[in-house]
């Protein structure tokens, strides 16, 4: 019967750093397999990403394992299952992480079913299981209303983290780590990549946007499914379980009701103020601070007092 | 083109949080009372999808899903809407599946189907947003798969596929049969016509179960599960929200700005 030993993380690029959804996989990686007293490895995929490396290794991880090669600069689902794969067949990991990411979402359940075992998607909390040191996954269930507390009773034991919900790693570059290159074979597959078309929006990115309003004003906006499915905004602005999810100090809510799908994109904001007519919206249940009102009559004068504390 | 649609039963998104109960000791959803139960929001789409490559290019379209008696409904609502056909998994074998279980039996009625050139799934299912049965179903077919998408058109034989990336989109080429999983960007999914829901009333559906499937019971539902749901419960979420209040629209206003201020959060 095989062993299965360790914590695997298949990191994320971003041009030419660590994707911020790496550093939180480091952090939560790193914690789980100290926990249970085992190595953390990452897998690090992509095009000119060799010098990212060490910066894992800085993160915490024990061993990274590079597929640098131009043919899998982009994620791609049959080659990147077939490495994926392949490492949990040479390292036999307890467990194995992911960010909840449009390479996550896709990865996660392939390998996870390809290894003949289940998968935990968009996780906030993960923890060992002290009696039987398996892993507790713990994942918002019926658009945010519930959580559910899972256990994957075969190995490994795959699950994705939701971004913004894990500590991220610090960095030390005193840390040692080994890096180990592995052989990239891409397999024949049914699906040509043809080009890419970037659809990125002026202006501040909404991920990383120190203040976000769902209204036009200032700094980034965003907006729920619906306005965004009508065309008042377009899709990349979009902030919910199926848009972006955003943590900035501050998020106006303006007029929104917070359903929970749209409140699961912002769950990461440190401050939300809600503006809603209805004193009984669910938006409220979030906001450190609210005011009942139209918010047409609301924000201007808002936006003017704002600005006369922020030049005095 | 043959295309399967993969469609599933789920107590209605829209139900306010304020109605949302769960039995803590089954571990499951009390059904809101009086909020009927609904398609899964983008197996919809995924149905409006198969649709629209049908109204071009002709074919058929099997709708699918696995579930207890009242979810022949959202067969009939895929049928309503143009499917030619539904097929039903129903067996108490099936219930309380994982992803892992689902997906398995799912495969195996596709199989049973044998001809196809696409299978369609919502994104995610609009009540454990897992997005890991179409996946599944892929892996369990060996057949290629695209997710999550905004656009798919038939040319030449081969699908035209556009994949939502954080930034933008993919443009990708696919060789069917092939499995595509859909998400609201695709568009508005239409609406039955009074014509579809006459003749989708008098069509019959097909249910198969356990054995029809070639499947032993303990390979699917429950028994069948890879991963095991330990606990379901509403996290407690205390209001802390400071209502700020004045004496007309100007004065809170100006009262939230300066709370803002003092708070550090301007």
């Amino acid at each position: 019967m095989t062993e299965y030993r360790g914590v695997l993380i298949c990191s994320e690029a971003l041009q030419g750093s660590l994707a911020a959804i790496s550093w939180e996989l480091l952090g939560i990686g790193r914690k789980l397999a100290n926990d249970l007293g085992e190595e953390l490895y990452a897998f690090l995929p992509g095009r000119g990403v060799q010098p990212l490396a060490q910066e894992l290794v800085a993160g915490g991880a024990d061993k990274v394992f590079v597929a640098d090669d131009p043919r899998i600069e982009y994620y791609q689902t049959d080659s990147y299952t077939a490495l994926m794969d392949g490492l949990c067949r040479q390292l036999s990991p307890q467990i194995v992480l992911m960010g909840q990411t449009s390479l996550g979402r896709d990865l996660a359940p392939r390998l996870a079913f390809r290894q003949g075992t289940g998968v935990a998607m968009d996780c906030v909390e993960l923890s060992i299981d002290l009696q039987d040191r398996s892993l507790l996954q713990t994942r918002p269930v019926y658009g945010g209303n519930a959580l559910a507390v899972l256990k994957t009773e075969t190995k490994p034991q795959v699950a994705t983290i939701r971004p913004k919900s894990m500590t991220e790693a610090q960095r030390d570059t005193s840390r040692r780590g080994e890096v180990i290159s592995i052989p990239v074979n891409v397999p024949p597959g049914g699906v040509n990549f043809v080009k890419k078309v970037t659809e990125e929006v002026e202006g501040v990115k909404l991920e990383d946007a120190e203040i976000i309003s769902s209204s036009p004003g200032g700094g980034a906006w965003g907006g729920t499914r619906p306005v965004c499915d009508s065309g008042w905004l377009p899709a990349q602005l979009q902030i919910g379980l199926t848009g972006k999810m955003v943590s900035p100090n501050l998020y106006l809510v303006v007029a929104a009701s917070g359903s929970s799908q749209h409140m699961a994109g912002c769950s990461g904001a440190r401050n939300i103020v809600a503006i809603n007519k209805d004193p009984e919206a669910n938006v409220f249940k979030y906001a450190r601070f609210g005011v009942v009102a139209d918010y047409r009559q609301l924000l201007p004068p808002l936006t003017e007092k704002c600005k006369e504390l922020l030049s005095g | 083109m043959d295309i399967i649609v993969c469609v599933k039963q789920v107590p209605d998104p829209e139900t306010p949080p304020a109605s949302f109960r769960i039995d803590p000791g089954t571990n499951k959803v009390i059904p809101a009372q009086g909020i009927a139960p609904v398609i899964s929001t983008f197996d919809e789409l995924a149905v409006e999808a198969a649709l629209r490559i049908k109204d071009k290019h002709g074919g058929k379209v099997t709708a699918m899903t696995l579930g207890p008696e009242s979810a022949r409904d959202v067969l009939k609502h895929a049928m309503a809407m143009g499917a030619d056909e539904g097929i039903h998994l129903l067996d108490a074998a099936f219930g309380d599946g994982d992803g892992w279980a689902t997906a398995y039996a799912l495969a195996q009625a596709i199989k049973k189907v044998g001809r196809y050139d696409l299978v369609l799934c919502g994104r995610q299912a609009a009540d454990w947003d897992a997005g890991q049965v179409g996946l599944g179903i892929a892996e369990f077919l060996n057949l290629p798969s695209v997710t999550p998408i905004k656009k798919v058109e038939v040319s030449d034989g081969k699908l035209g596929v556009e994949r939502l990336v954080a930034d933008g989109f993919e443009v990708l080429e696919v060789s069917p049969p092939a499995l595509l999983t859909v998400s609201n960007e695709l568009g508005e999914p239409r609406y039955p016509t009074l014509r579809g829901i006459m003749m989708a009333a008098r069509k019959q559906v097909t249910t198969w179960n356990a054995q029809d499937i070639g499947v032993e019971a303990s390979q699917v539902g429950a028994r069948g599960a890879r991963t095991k749901l330990l606990r379901l419960f509403i996290p407690i979420r205390e209001s802390k929200c400071e209502i700020v209040e004045g004496e007309d629209v100007v004065d809170a206003a100006t009262k939230l700005a300066l709370r803002l201020r003092e708070s550090k959060i301007i």
